[in-house]
């Protein structure tokens, strides 16, 4: 962007200071997430720069972490137990909040805004007050210490997100294309698929990652409503860095920042898909 | 048609209109229920149903009734203001009971709870439990005061008697450094145990300090996003949005990496110059620890809703102050920030009601001291077993976070939550 040629030489100044100031913090974002890639790579056991490391000495260097991650079987065991859970609990609480998003936004829907804030609460009640209330019901009726109770903690987190982009995106929602369909003499069930779902779609995808990212990266609910048996990645990294801190820890991180990479491509990808067909997004 | 009565309007198949109008909305209004239905269901066994369970919890008292049934009914008849020990029918029931639960292993949970409100309870009814089996016929009360002393003490028998209802506030007095002393009367805890008003005090500071530094942090560069062209502010998103995606382990960890004292920002500086190797800066398991990785990791919350409403200023407002002769800080702080308002507000509620409630990143870069409310929940929950007190404790900040939830609804409402 050229500055304005009116510009005098102290708004120069200031200009490129805010400038100046603006990438620090930006940099102060982003930074310490990058610290640890190089870290993960150190032939030693610890958690900063080598002197070998700096000099760019290969001998410095090494994949050993890496090799323990994929290795070691309870890593392994944690790996799996993520993904079956996020997997199971993004299932669940994807299609019940889309269909409750898509009862929200009808306009005949008694109750909206109160039932909106229910439906959102998971979200906003810290989370160690959900994990201990789960911890003390979930033992009450028997599926603490399951995978079922992991997942089904972790789909009723995940449930606010699905809500909230799947009521966004029905609120551009042009509802003359559903009569459109149903006029054209396409059954109800018909229209949906048809008609209603591919709309939504973005919606429900982005919904969905939200959901996923949420129990793929939930620790305090595992902490107390699991037990070993139900020990997930961050639960493995949780436990680590309280007892001992080993570079695993690091190469696992470089492998996570990497996940959410292609999240957030996909994410953008859909962004851009729904700018082109809707024009820019209003906020 | 008779004269003055209107023609009802029917629909083809001859029903009122009105009527079936009124029955197409009827159905309507059903059918959107219906489509929540699975999802509230759904959410009240995973998720109300449970903070309920704590609710009550907080104030659940059954444990002493339940294990010394005999003992709280038959001391209901005894005056807990007079300095006599109770009659011979309340200890023999005192010690039917204590054989009992003896027996069936329960004896240590109500020792353990009533040792939260007396500390000497536990022992002395494990004592009493192993000693009375030999108690077996009158005068009972002669012989369980020959077993421990501890059992003249009036107090003890105030403790019994205050503690026999179903439900009790004692848990709540607990989280207030209050309790109720020997007279029944709300007192302080003694010094050593008062630690949760200025636990809750460091949890509220500590929050304020980090929202308040979020917004520093976050305000410009939320305008340099919001005032860029859209293609490099996209890119610049991307920075924003990449912590945001990436795992609260992982930037935890990242910074354990950076603020240990063997770690690379003291590295940095001890090549630098700036410190010598043996006067390492001690930056983490503190306040400074908890307060540094949490405003990291709290950013994007505080740039997200600042940045859409930012969007929304028109550009011509600034140029408009600037032609009627306003300099450009008059131009930015009477024009622009007043309109950002609504930005602030969402974006500081939305941090500290997350900021109050954390638990992972404090217990592992917060140390002893740089700890909140939910670490001590977390702690009662899995090492001092004190669940009434822990549930408390949860009531209490539930409490606070939804008071500001509800401020949060009015500034924004819950329906314009937007996500990334």
């Amino acid at each position: 962007m050229a500055l304005p040629i009116y510009y005098s030489p102290f708004e120069k100044g200031w200009h490129y200071t805010y400038r100046v100031i603006c990438a620090a913090i930006l940099v102060f974002l982003v930074a310490p997430i990058f610290v640890i890639v190089p870290l993960s790579f150190n032939a030693l056991p610890y958690f900063t720069f080598s002197p070998e490391m700096l000099s760019l000495d290969p001998a410095g260097y090494s994949t050993q972490w890496y090799r323990e991650f994929f290795t070691e079987e309870s890593w392994q065991h944690a790996v799996r137990n993520s993904f079956v859970i996020a997997i199971f609990a993004t299932l669940i609480s994807t299609l019940l909040g889309t269909l409750a998003a898509l009862g929200l936004s009808r306009s005949q829907m008694p109750f909206k805004a109160a039932f909106m804030a229910l439906l959102i609460s998971p979200m906003i009640v810290p989370l160690i007050i959900s994990a201990a209330g789960m911890y003390f019901f979930y033992t009450r009726i028997g599926i603490a210490s399951t995978h079922l109770g992991v997942i089904l903690a972790h789909a009723a987190l995940g449930t606010p997100f699905v809500v909230i982009t799947v009521t966004a995106t029905l609120t551009n929602f042009d509802h003359s294309l559903t009569r459109a369909a149903a006029s054209l003499g396409a059954s109800p069930t018909e229209t949906f698929f048809k008609v209603t779902v591919p709309l939504i779609l973005p919606g429900v995808v982005s919904g969905a990652l939200f959901a996923f990212i949420t129990s793929f990266d939930e620790v305090v609910v595992v902490l107390f409503v699991g037990s070993v048996e139900q020990r997930t990645i961050p639960w493995k990294m949780f436990s680590g860095i309280r007892e001992e801190i080993r570079p695993t820890i690091l190469a696992v991180a470089t492998l996570l920042v990497c996940v959410s990479i292609l999240l957030l491509t996909v994410l953008e990808l859909l962004r851009r898909r729904n700018e082109r067909l809707h024009g820019p997004a209003s906020s | 048609m008779t004269p003055g009565s209107v023609e009802v309007i029917r629909t083809a198949d001859g029903m009122p209109l009105g009527l079936s109008l009124q029955r197409t909305l009827l159905r309507s209004r059903l059918r959107a229920l219906l489509l929540v239905i699975p999802l509230l269901a759904f959410l009240t066994v995973t998720f109300v149903l449970p903070i309920l369970d704590m609710l009550y919890r907080s104030v659940d008292n059954r444990i002493v009734a339940s294990v010394l049934p005999h003992t709280t009914v038959a001391i209901q008849a005894w005056d807990s203001k007079s300095t006599e020990l109770p009659d011979e029918p309340v200890f023999e029931a005192l010690v039917m009971d204590i054989q009992a639960a003896y027996e069936q292993k329960t004896l240590g949970r109500v020792g353990r709870r009533l040792n939260y409100e007396k500390p000497g309870m536990s022992s002395l009814f494990r004592k009493t439990g192993r000693q009375a089996k030999r108690i077996t016929e009158a005068p009972f009360k002669e012989q369980l005061l020959g077993v421990d002393k501890r059992w003249h003490d009036t107090s003890v028998w105030q403790l019994i008697h205050r503690e026999s209802g179903a439900l009790t506030g004692s848990y709540f007095l607990a989280s207030s450094d209050l309790r109720l002393d020997d007279q029944g009367e709300i007192a302080l805890q003694p010094e050593p145990r008062r630690i949760y008003v200025s636990l809750f005090y460091r949890t509220l500071w500590m929050s304020l300090l980090i929202t308040v530094l979020c917004l520093i942090l976050g305000y410009p560069v939320s305008y340099l996003l919001a005032s860029l062209p859209a293609r490099t502010s996209n890119l610049l998103m991307i920075l924003v949005l990449l912590p945001f995606w990436t795992s609260l382990l992982v930037r935890t960890t990242s910074w354990i990496a950076l603020l240990q004292t063997q770690g690379v920002l003291n590295d940095l500086l001890v090549f630098v110059g700036l410190i010598s190797d043996d006067a390492r800066l001690q930056m983490m398991y503190n306040k400074i620890g908890t307060i540094v990785a949490m405003t990291h990791i709290l950013l994007p919350f505080m740039i997200l809703p600042l940045y859409s409403v930012m969007k929304t200023i028109p550009t011509s407002y600034m140029q408009a102050a600037r032609s009627l002769g306003a300099s450009p800080l008059t131009a930015f702080v009477r024009v622009y920030m007043p309109n950002t308002v609504p930005g602030i507000g969402a974006g500081c509620i939305l941090v500290f009601i997350l900021a109050i409630g954390y638990y992972i990143t404090p217990a592992l870069v917060g140390g002893r001291t740089g700890t909140f409310v939910s670490n001590f929940i977390a702690v009662h929950i899995s090492e001092t077993l004190n669940w009434g007190l822990a549930a408390a404790l949860g009531v209490i900040l539930l409490a606070l976070v939804l008071v500001l939830y509800l401020i949060y609804d009015k500034i924004v409402g819950v329906s314009n939550m937007k996500l990334g």
